[in-house]
């Protein structure tokens, strides 16, 4: 049996950190990279006789996430003590919701290869982080002695646990929905979206059944992946594995796993039987939380213009394919880079996208940079280079060549290009470095024919050949001739001008 | 419904907490008849009764998103039994 007999089921459980000052339940900061143990406070270290306090903001953010993916607010939500034993838990239980969380319902649209599709989510909870354990740690004498080291920084940093329906059913999906979802967040504002730091990872709950079954298979969960790139890996590694243990006879065994980067796979943190037994009760030291209308209506009220309505918009009113639409609403920053380009561009939007998709997102690949980072030409500079084609100034391959001089010189001397420049400045740069690169289009068909007429007399072979037949010879004089034009002749112009030569 | 010597053994290492045999026995009673009280509350006829979470129906008071608290690590780590490089140590755990 091959892939092709199976189908694969993915949910997906997302925790991400939400962007506030102060923590959930106390005042301690949350800022990261601080020295360990600095921002942990009486509540966050578990001393006894503390309270938990809730903090509104991170509830906003909540309410501002369920508004977002049109989920029903919970207007009373409670919440629940979920009782584990682990260092870097000093309570020996996590403040987190159980049987009635503040986000029900809704869902989230994602785009791939085989066109777009809704992903039901099932639920968003609030809850607190737990703190770091450190396992090794250069020079450290108590670590290497059979010591663990604990820094409670962390230690209850607001988290919004969102979890998914299972409704995706490839590795594909299941990145694209990440992606649709860390694209939401960060756009919301509610979670800066940093995965190395730890603020946005997702658990993959996988498994697989043959096609046409209605049952659903055993799944294992796949923990903490901070990055698409080992999402991805780690669900295709797990796909295989499991249909290979099913082939071979073997039951699957519902398990927590964890996916090892350095070798590509997952291997059992703990099978089911071992799983922990969290005996959820709601927390006597927090009231319920209610949220009125009111609440909501001044929520809903900020909300900025989201990425699918945005998406839509793309669409409908500058004709950009739902493609195009969707890499261009990948993060908010991509999206008013897009607009602004195409509004100074006089309304070339589509050209715009071409440029964004093209040019800038392998530079941005390149140099492993975001698009507000300053070496990346301004929407001001793209549309510059936009207009210059239109008006037939330079080439395409010629707008390319002027797109990456603009990137070394930005490179070269970013402090000039920090400060706000002018229309007219920017005017400036851009025709000065097509003079200076000597990318000026030749748009005089007189000055080319005398070149043709040249060309021509230089290669009667050539043209006797291509009167005889031969398709081959016509490229080649129109080689010569982009040569001796230096690359400036209008190539679509040199091919008109050329045929009507050699028919007359 | 009542509890057996497992079930108590089990709740028991949950909480993380080394039972004698004659202790189990003893909380095996007690347990029990707490279970009893439940089985007389659960008797009484609650349709129609909105479950509760807590004892009174107030709302959970909120708090603004401050930082309002200092380092107070030197203070919390001067009794904890032992600390490090600002970490707190543990005996070693690795999952």
């Amino acid at each position: 049996m091959s892939r092709a007999d199976w189908e694969v089921v993915i949910g997906i459980e997302t925790h991400a950190q939400l962007k506030t000052a102060s923590k959930i339940f106390s005042g301690a900061s949350t800022a990261f990279g601080a020295e360990p143990n600095t921002q942990a406070c009486a509540v966050d270290v578990a001393l006894p006789g503390v309270l938990p306090v809730l903090n509104k903001e991170a509830v906003a953010h909540a309410i501002r996430f369920g508004l977002a993916v049109g989920a029903e607010v919970a207007p009373r939500s409670v919440f629940a003590r979920k009782n584990y034993f682990y260092p870097d838990l000093p309570k020996g239980y996590q403040i987190s919701q159980f049987e009635l969380p503040v986000v029900s319902g809704g869902g989230l649209t994602i785009v791939t290869s085989a066109g777009s599709k809704n992903v039901r989510l099932t639920r968003a909870h609030l809850e607190e982080d737990a703190g770091k354990s450190i396992h090794e740690l250069d020079n450290s004498l108590a670590l290497s002695h059979g010591r663990s080291g604990i820094d409670l920084n962390r230690a209850g940093t607001p988290l919004l646990e969102i979890v998914s329906e299972p409704d995706m059913r490839s590795a594909e999906e299941a990145v694209a929905y990440a992606k649709a979802l860390h694209a939401l967040v960060t756009w919301i504002d509610i979670c800066d979206g940093n995965m190395q730091e730890g603020s946005f990872r997702c658990d993959a709950n996988v498994s697989v059944r043959r096609k046409g079954e209605s049952k659903l298979g055993t799944r294992r969960e796949i923990k903490n992946l901070n990055s698409f790139r080992f999402l991805q890996q780690a669900i295709e590694y797990e796909i295989d594995w499991q249909i290979e243990q099913i082939e071979d006879g073997h039951a699957i065994v519902q398990a927590t796993v964890l996916f090892d980067p350095d070798s590509g796979e997952t291997r059992m943190m703990r099978s089911k039987e071992d799983a922990h037994d969290y005996r959820y009760f709601p927390d006597p030291d927090l009231l319920p939380l209610v949220i009125d209308a009111d609440w909501i209506g001044k929520v809903k009220a900020d909300m900025p213009e989201l990425p699918a309505a945005m998406q839509q918009r793309f669409q409908s009113d500058w004709g950009l394919s739902e493609y195009d639409a969707v890499t261009l609403t990948a993060s908010l920053d991509t999206a008013r880079y897009f607009i602004d380009a195409g509004n100074l561009s006089k309304g070339e939007y589509k050209a715009a996208a071409n440029w964004i998709n093209g040019e800038i997102a392998a530079l941005l690949n390149k140099r492993q940079i975001n698009i507000n980072d300053p070496e990346v030409p301004s929407p001001e500079e793209l549309a510059m280079v936009i207009s210059r084609i239109k008006d037939g100034t330079i080439s395409n391959a010629g707008a390319k060549k002027l797109f990456q001089a603009l990137c070394d010189k930005r490179r070269l001397e970013l402090e000039s290009f920090a400060k706000q420049l002018t229309t007219a400045s920017v005017q400036q740069i851009i025709d000065d470095m097509i003079s200076a690169s000597d990318l000026r289009q030749m748009n005089d068909s007189g000055a080319l024919e005398a070149i043709i007429d040249e060309v021509l007399a230089n290669n009667a072979k050539s043209v006797e050949e291509f009167r005889s037949g031969k398709d081959k010879a016509f490229n080649a004089l129109v080689g010569q001739i982009m040569k001796a034009s230096k690359g400036k002749a209008n190539p679509q112009q040199v091919n008109d001008l050329l045929r009507a030569k050699l028919s007359s | 419904m009542s509890l057996s010597l497992d079930d108590v053994a089990k709740i028991a290492r949950l909480a993380r907490l080394e039972l004698t045999d004659a202790e189990a026995a003893q909380t095996l009673g007690q347990l029990n008849n707490i279970f009893g009280l439940i089985e007389q509350m659960q008797a009484v006829n609650t349709d129609g009764v909105e479950p509760m979470s807590h004892a009174v129906d107030v709302a959970q008071r909120l708090r603004e998103d401050r930082v309002t608290e200092t380092n107070q690590r030197e203070a919390f780590q001067s009794v904890a039994p032992e600390a490090e490089g600002g970490l707190y140590l543990v005996p070693r755990v690795i999952e």
